[in-house]
């Protein structure tokens, strides 16, 4: 039976819900899963259960100074010493930033390829050293087909390419590596933290109103700035909005700045050009308020208004509010 | 300070990217070509930290002979140096193109001394690898962080604070100079050519090395289409009028 060992990626004290659709990933290949768990800032204890109601029979416990906190040369050592230790036939993780960014970093310590954002893992993946897989190209607008050919096989898989699902397992069995990290792999340590006031985001906003460079300018969006408001909802924009200067580039919806999944997206003046659509397409509904009826955003919306965005959105406004009075 | 920020040279599509008949490439007949997005700030990050400590900006790229078009125009935006590693325009795996990159690398700097800061985008526009940066960088023995929105330098410590962005905000890095990162969109707000960057731009030397570097183990075999997003659009009505119909929507779906 193959070996497969999977990377947790934890924030604030707990693994990480990508963490958990890599595991069901890896559960869909023919092995036994292993998991890596670095440091000492999440309880092994709570995590092995966790993570073996997910499918992972042992979790690996990286210990050193250095793993305590997330740094991505140490993880990235970490990754590559128990890849060493375990010998697995694929190693595996969640396609975030910080999951390609060790497995790249192992990748390039074991002189290994490594292959990003898989949308789905063949059974040939856990036994054969020569196998093709699909995977994302331009942020989700193409697919290709990708020949890896070792004898470790390092993939990603894309995130949310699939639901994670619990295999109702019973707590994983606990071990710990004593590992040796390199002192010098302090110098990519976190060092410390910068937060927002807390509140919704972009990205977990149930409703977000999106507008593009049809809005026209920075002060236009105020229309899209009441409804968002109203609704508990953020405003979103494109990234001719961003480049112009109108919006901050956290509010960018798109390849190159925030991948969102409302309820309800609520796209006014926007074309749809691919840059914007892969950041969108994860939207549950999506309403396009376009003049253009042939607009890509429009064809690919479930609902649509014909009419210009300054006049429709300052009435939704007012409907809003005479709703809520 | 001597700043290095390397870019590729990606198709600029619009609503559908099309694909060579024989599933190798994006069919680029009818598109123009551009540097990756988050490239663009690295060039723009380069000029303007060589601007605030007299510095000296280059810029590198690895790939066909027209890939001087996307030098010349980080030459317009200010950028002092530009070198083409050139290849055949065939696809180059990322463990080849990192290796070919850190011995360039490692020639530029044998003849005009190491580089405080080298920037990467995070990841290409195209292929996506995520990995390219961080293999250069390790071959190269530097430190390392993807994702970074922010770049301080103390070039009296001879470090550089780095800014990452996480969900609801920043972590922050402080990494010893020479340094690399990886950064993405957002960064700055890149300009655009002035008319006297253009002028500069057509007569900047561009420095060309063979590319060379062994294949690895990652090989593209096909593109494709993905399933494509068939929606019934509903149309809800025209103009201002339509409000009623959006709003009673927000209340169907529990929003309101």
């Amino acid at each position: 039976m193959a070996d497969i060992l999977v990377l947790a990626e934890t924030e604030d004290g707990a693994v990480v819900p990508a963490t958990l659709e890599a595991l069901t990933a890896a559960r869909q290949l023919d092995g036994d899963v292993h998991v890596l768990l670095c440091g000492d800032s999440v309880d092994a204890d709570d995590a092995a259960e966790r993570l073996g109601e997910y499918g992972a029979s042992t979790v690996h416990v990286g210990e050193s100074d250095l793993l305590n906190v997330f740094g991505p040369e140490a993880w990235g050592q970490a990754l590559a010493l128990a890849i060493e230790e375990i010998s697995p036939d694929v190693v595996l993780a969640s396609g975030t930033s910080k999951g390609n960014e060790v497995l790249a970093m192992a990748a390039a310590r074991l002189d290994l390829p490594f292959v990003a954002n898989c949308t789905e893992l063949p059974s040939e993946l856990a036994d054969d050293d020569e196998v093709e897989l699909t995977r994302v190209q331009w942020g989700g607008s193409l697919l290709e087909q990708s020949q890896l050919s070792a004898e470790t096989r390092i993939v990603s898989i894309a995130h949310h390419a699939l639901e994670a699902e619990s295999a109702g397992g019973s707590a994983a069995a606990t071990e710990t590596i004593d590992m040796e990290i390199d002192d010098l792999y302090a110098r990519t340590q976190v060092v410390g933290r910068e937060m927002a006031e807390a509140g919704v985001t972009l990205a977990t906003a149930p409703i977000v109103f999106g507008g593009g460079r049809a809005v026209g300018s920075a002060e236009a969006f105020a229309p899209l700035e009441e409804c968002a408001s109203l609704m508990g909802g953020r405003v979103g924009c494109s990234r001719a909005v961003t480049n112009n200067g109108w919006r901050p580039h956290r509010d960018q919806v798109g390849q190159t700045g925030t991948r969102i999944a409302p309820e309800l997206y609520v796209a006014s003046g926007i074309s749809g050009a691919i840059q914007h659509w892969v950041g969108a397409m994860a939207s549950k509904q999506i309403l396009a308020i376009n003049t253009d009826p042939e607009a890509n955003m429009v064809v690919k919306a479930d609902y649509f208004v014909e009419g210009d965005l300054h006049q429709v959105i300052p009435a939704v406004a007012e409907e809003i509010k005479k709703r809520k009075a | 300070m001597r700043v290095l920020c390397c870019v590729k040279r990606v198709p600029a599509p619009g609503a559908k990217i099309n694909i060579t008949a024989d599933g190798q490439d994006v069919d680029t007949a009818h598109l123009g070509f551009a540097m990756s997005p988050h490239e663009e700030c690295a060039v723009e990050e380069a000029v303007q930290l060589c601007e605030r400590f007299d510095g000296e900006a280059t810029v590198l790229t690895l790939g066909p002979p027209e890939a001087e078009e996307q030098l010349r125009y980080a030459a317009s935006l200010g950028v002092q140096k530009a070198v083409l590693l050139s290849t055949d325009g065939s696809s180059w795996d990322p463990q080849r193109t990192a290796s070919a990159i850190a011995s360039a690398i490692e020639t530029l700097e044998a003849a005009d001394g190491p580089f405080d800061l080298i920037l990467f985008g995070n990841e290409s526009a195209d292929s996506g690898g995520y990995q390219v940066g961080i293999r250069a960088a390790h071959a190269l023995g530097r430190p390392i962080v993807n994702a970074i929105k922010g770049i301080e330098p103390d070039l009296d410590a001879g470090t550089a604070t780095a800014k990452r962005e996480i969900d609801g905000g920043f972590e922050l890095y402080n990494l010893p100079m020479p340094a690399v990162m990886g950064v993405k969109e957002g960064l700055n707000l890149p300009r655009y050519p002035t008319m006297r960057g253009r002028l500069a731009s057509k007569k900047i030397e561009v420095s060309v090395m063979q590319a060379e570097a062994d294949e690895g183990g990652q090989t593209r075999v096909t593109l494709k289409q993905p399933a494509e997003t068939v929606s019934n659009t509903v149309k809800l009505g025209n103009g201002p009028e339509a409000a009623p119909a959006i709003v009673d929507l927000f209340e169907e779906l529990g929003l309101l």
